[in-house]
């Protein structure tokens, strides 16, 4: 008979490591190992505030069950183990006890009657309505890319969310296709975008900067690649981007050519230069595509070669993107990058 | 262990002549009705998909082991994803649950076979009919003149994604055939199950003295029956749409996609606990054995399996917190997938008073039910924050659920599966397996488990969303996704171990005998493997373990129940 | 290898083995009830939101008629059962007939009824919402309707040719079963659409 006594020593030895998981992982939220721009432990938000708290308390009552059982689990497969110079003795048989039995059932469920109540409390302060002073933006996903409105302030912009802080925004979550879901972990928890199904959210953060998430729910080929970018800007800032977002296209006569054959080609039938007889709906509204910082929902700087590849074949930065690869030639290609790249 | 065996009068040990032709013998494998039989077809069907199922895996991670990897476009990704779910879900976790129920319930309950023998080959050549189907697609999705292409919607098919406008093509459709086939079969299965246990019981053996497996096997088939149907319905529906012009999940017409969702889910929750409770039965049954206790408050364990059974009924829309429910219909998920915790929690307390106080042997069979203990109180705990809808927000469809319930699949129910393999190997093919090469597949898995698995909560926590095939760098996910997939490495290399065991030992394993670990439940009194009626005389039983009565006439177990 | 055969009669504990079919219907009857309710649910989902298109109010004519004819072949085929227990195997015949009969009007009424929403009102499965789930839940209730008339046809023409006896009641008795249940699906499906739903 082999000898089980090394291999049953080794299993609480193994175990210990993971007793320590469960508090410890939010403890090193803030570590550089676990250093993130999406991290749900480092809320800049309200909403996300709510739930890092309540998720601490979670964590800390989960950590404690499963520091207690585990460890009485590890004192049984150590203390009960058959030794080698056991007698062959059936161990003494105890068939059940109703005290025990009582016992460990209202004990959870006094546990679990608190985690509800703690839960139902910051249920119902995130869901509840964003007040009046909210600004407020219409988010409808597609497939691959973010359409935002201000509908007050008569704004239409694609990929990139600029708000401003401090302020509550709040997010109408509308769906032209499949369903999305709109997740920047450092805001708010996420909240799906289902067609005929609208959705509402709300932030506030509270430090500018830019936050970064990305599509939460399998949209579909490209579902990798939807990413999300949120500049959280001062007051002044917010107000001088609607200023500029509200503009039409500045009319110049810098790439007279390249608008010449975009608006010949098919590209007008799914993308809007405001201004111009371009009004598509299907692919982001380009007007101010130059003020942007990356093309593609988040996936490649905005740079010259980048939207020139882009233009030429969106299947080499996204496949199974569902822009078509217009199949211009070079000239064509460099006049209509040309003209792209006047729509400040 | 077992110095004595004990034989019913009757009993015999069957000889395979190996010198009947080869085709003679197939046709006696299709053609029969033997639930031994086909609980070992379900189970070699069941193992063949785990590989197939552990390939695509495999696929999956060396993709995700670095940000901006090549090594499989996109859509070849997404239908890896939803293959790897289809497949391990309905035909490795499936079958190998109703293989062994199959197999063992009759034994256990002194049956010569199950209620309904004929169903039970059709069921089984239903689903595995399923099976085929789901890969057949990979050649004809595309009808003739393309290669086929694989479902790639995700193994829940949100509408409207599988709609004809999103869903092009036929692999869809094979993702909705498969599974209603296959589902069809294990209702058919269901029905059989609860059947043979409501009325073949061996005399003296009122429900109250069955064993724990066969109880928790008849909740199970409760759960198949009142679950798989709604997904059956919905699967019509979404064909319907599909084929006929349907508008049932059609959000241009008014539809409603959440729609789906609740029907998916209302199938899809009970399955877990289809796939868990008989889990459950394994970590029952070896336990006791092993630790050489009777298992401590059974009237608790089957009250506390029978509560989550319906409890878990009410839980289905937990997968739902993100879409928008109102307040009160998040908080009232909340409270039932808080509470089904409870009877789940009180099972592990039953089974750590079943070792307290015990002689526990860790051979393979009990080590693999330890990993299960310490690893299914985990997954629990990661289930209880996911419960906590806000905290939800940010945990749904990350990779903390997919880590959540990789830990529950792999670290509760495969490992307990892996325990029921060795221990009822025996009693199956009349050998033993090699107990070296067990624990090596034990140590192996396990720390290939808990690096995947463990480290697989952290992208989540970081923010990094499920089903993606490739992700940016600088999000802080690249080490974690490498470190998850080195852990394949190990479970591959255990799982070679176990299949280098099986077949090993088939042919050189020690002669087992009826009882090598000296148990105490009805299949035990047979030989190994059983003659094809079982029982010659059908047996009768005064108590849980008829076997320990018999071993222990001084102090039989009815004097105490 | 010991050969004794001894057919050993014990006490049939609760259900014992005779009960199998029954019980096996029972569980039947639980898997479909699972599916039509969430048909049903559906259905009722969805009165009300189609964006276009006839509505039940405007098309919906309340089918009396068939539904007595499907109702009486519950007591039908009860009496049928009955019969054949009582041996009274020409009386079981005629009563079974009658209840096969009474199935097939409702089958032929169900479909007069689709031909005129159809044809005459321009109702179809891809018109709106109602129709998908009108055609849909009716359509699965009429196709268990079908299923149960070609299984109750097959027991017929065993009874034609001689080969039904009275020890085959149990077993009918379990098709039977069946038939209440289709009948009793009707009940819900009826008062869904024509009455909560108009």
């Amino acid at each position: 008979m082999q000898s089980t006594r090394n291999n049953s020593a080794k299993l609480p030895l193994l175990k210990a490591p993971a007793v320590l998981f469960f508090p410890a992982s939010a403890c090193l939220a803030q570590s550089p190992t676990f250093s993130s721009p999406t991290n749900i432990f480092a809320p800049a938000s309200t909403p996300a505030k709510s739930i890092f708290g309540l998720s601490l308390f979670v964590l800390v009552i989960t950590g404690i069950v499963f520091v207690v059982v585990g460890s009485l689990l590890a004192y049984a497969v150590v203390k009960f183990r058959k030794r080698k110079d056991d007698d062959s003795r059936e161990p003494a048989q105890v068939y059940g006890s109703n005290q025990v039995e009582i016992a460990w059932t209202v004990i959870p469920v006094i546990i679990v009657v608190v985690l509800f109540m703690a839960t139902a409390r910051v249920i119902a302060n995130v869901q509840k309505a964003a007040p009046d002073n909210a600004v407020h933006v219409t988010v409808t996903g597609h497939q691959f890319w973010w359409e935002y409105r201000y509908p007050d302030l008569k704004v239409v912009t694609a990929n990139e969310l600029h708000v401003p802080v401090g302020v509550p925004t709040e997010i109408r979550l509308l769906s032209a296709d499949t369903d999305h879901s709109f997740w920047v972990p450092r805001l708010a928890g996420k909240t799906d975008l289902i067609p005929n199904h609208p959705n509402v959210m709300w932030i506030d953060p509270q430090e500018p900067g830019l936050y970064l998430g990305q599509c939460a729910q399998y949209c579909g080929t490209q579902h990798a690649k939807m990413l999300l970018r949120v500049y959280v800007e001062s007051r002044t800032e917010f107000d001088h981007w609607i200023q500029q977002q509200s503009r039409p296209a500045q009319s110049s006569d810098a790439a007279p050519e390249g608008q010449r054959i975009f608006e010949a080609t098919a590209c007008i039938n799914c993308h809007a230069v405001a201004g111009t007889p371009a009004q598509g709906r299907f692919g982001p509204d380009l007007t101010h595509l130059m003020g942007r910082d990356t093309i593609a929902a988040g996936i490649a700087g905005n740079n010259h070669e980048n939207l020139r590849l882009w233009i030429q074949d969106p299947g080499r930065l996204k496949p199974g993107s569902l822009m078509p690869a217009m199949g211009l030639n070079e000239h064509d290609l460099n006049a209509v990058t040309a003209y792209l790249e006047t729509l400040r | 262990m077992s110095t004595e065996v004990i034989t019913l009068p009757g009993t015999q040990t069957t000889v395979e002549t190996s010198r009947r032709p080869l085709v003679d013998r197939l046709h006696e494998w299709v053609t029969t009705v033997d639930h031994k039989r086909l609980g070992l077809m379900y189970i070699v069907y069941a193992l063949m998909f785990l590989l197939i199922g552990g390939v695509e895996a495999t696929i999956m991670r060396i993709q995700l082991s670095a940000p901006h990897k090549d090594f499989v476009s996109p859509q070849v990704f997404n239908r890896m994803f939803t293959m790897h779910g289809t497949t391990m879900i309905f035909f490795v976790a499936m079958p190998l649950v109703f293989g062994l129920a199959n197999y063992l319930v009759p034994l256990m309950i002194g049956a010569r076979d199950m209620a309904f023998p004929r169903l039970n080959a059709f069921s089984f050549w239903l689903s595995a009919f399923g099976g085929i189907l789901l890969y057949f697609s990979l050649i004809g999705a595309n009808g003739l003149y393309g290669a086929g292409n694989a479902p790639d919607v995700g193994w829940f098919a949100y509408a409207p994604l599988t709609s004809h406008s999103f869903s092009v093509g036929h692999s869809t459709d094979f993702w909705i055939l498969s599974l209603l086939v296959s589902g069809f079969g294990s209702i058919g299965t269901a029905i059989n199950i609860i059947v043979t246990i409501l009325c073949l019981r061996c005399p003296g053996m009122k429900l109250g003295k069955m064993p724990l497996f066969v109880w928790l096997n008849l909740v199970m088939a409760g759960l198949v029956i009142l679950a798989v149907s709604p997904l059956s319905a919905a699967q019509i529906m979404l064909s319907i749409d599909r084929y006929l012009g349907g508008h049932f999940f059609d959000t241009q017409a008014g539809g409603s996609a959440v729609i789906w969702m609740h029907f998916f889910w209302v199938f899809g929750h009970p399955e877990v606990y289809v796939l868990v409770i008989p889990a459950f039965a394994v970590a029952s049954e070896i336990i006791p054995v092993f630790s050489r206790k009777a298992i401590f408050g059974y009237p608790v364990m089957v009250a506390a399996t029978v509560c989550i059974g319906f409890i878990g009924m009410s839980v289905w829309a937990h997968h739902m917190f993100t879409v928008g429910m109102s307040s009160n219909a998040n908080t009232f998920f909340v409270l039932s997938t808080m509470a089904v915790a409870v009877p789940t929690g009180i099972k592990i307390f039953n089974w750590l008073a079943t070792m307290w106080g015990g002689k526990i042997d860790f051979k393979t069979p009990m080590l693999f039910c330890a990993g299960f203990l310490f690893q299914f109180l985990a997954a629990g705990l990661t289930g209880i924050m996911l419960s906590a809808a806000p905290f939800d927000w940010q945990l749904g469809n990350s990779y903390f659920v997919v880590a959540h319930f990789h830990y529950v699949i792999v670290g509760g129910i495969l490992f307990c599966l892996f325990a029921a393999f060795y221990y009822w190997y025996p009693k199956m093919s009349g050998r033993m397996y090699n107990e070296t090469l067990g624990k090596l597949h034990f140590w192996l898995f396990l720390i290939g488990f808990h690096l995947t698995f463990d480290f697989m909560h952290i992208p989540g926590l970081l923010g990094m969303p499920r089903r993606i095939y490739t992700y940016e760098p600088g999000r802080g996910w690249d080490t974690w996704n490498l470190i998850v997939t080195i852990g394949v490495v190990f479970q591959a290399a255990g799982i070679l171990v176990f299949a280098a065991n099986l077949i090993w030992s088939y042919f050189r394993g020690r002669i087992a005998g009826n009882d090598p670990w000296d148990a105490w439940t009805l299949e035990w009194t047979t030989s190994s493997p059983p003659p094809e009626y079982n029982f010659a005389a059908i047996p009768s039983v005064k108590s849980r373990r008829p076997l320990w009565d018999l071993k222990h006439p001084e102090d039989p177990d009815w004097k105490y129940e | 290898m010991s050969a004794a055969t001894v057919t050993i009669r014990e006490p049939e504990l609760g259900w014992g083995p005779s009960a199998r079919g029954r019980l096996g219907m029972y569980c039947l009857i639980a898997a479909e009830a699972a599916i039509f309710t969430i048909f049903v649910v559906a259905y009722l989902f969805y009165l009300g939101k189609s964006l276009s298109g006839p509505t039940p109010r405007q098309v919906l004519h309340v089918p009396v008629f068939f539904t007595i004819c499907l109702l009486s072949s519950s007591i039908t085929i009860h009496l049928a059962v009955r019969c054949l227990r009582r041996a009274k195997t020409r009386a079981f015949a005629r009563w079974w007939f009658l209840t096969l009969f009474l199935g097939a009007t409702f089958l032929g009424g169900t479909a007069v009824e689709w031909r005129h929403l159809i044809d005459d009102e321009g109702l179809t499965i891809q018109t709106n919402l109602f129709g998908t789930t009108y055609y849909s839940l009716v359509g699965l209730h009429a196709f268990h309707v079908l299923m149960g008339l070609l299984a109750l046809c097959t027991v017929w023409l065993f009874a034609m040719f001689g080969k039904v006896k009275s020890d085959h009641a149990e077993r009918v008795d379990t098709l039977a079963l069946y038939w209440h249940f289709v009948d009793t699906v009707w009940v819900v499906v009826f008062l869904v659409v024509y009455v909560i739903g108009r």
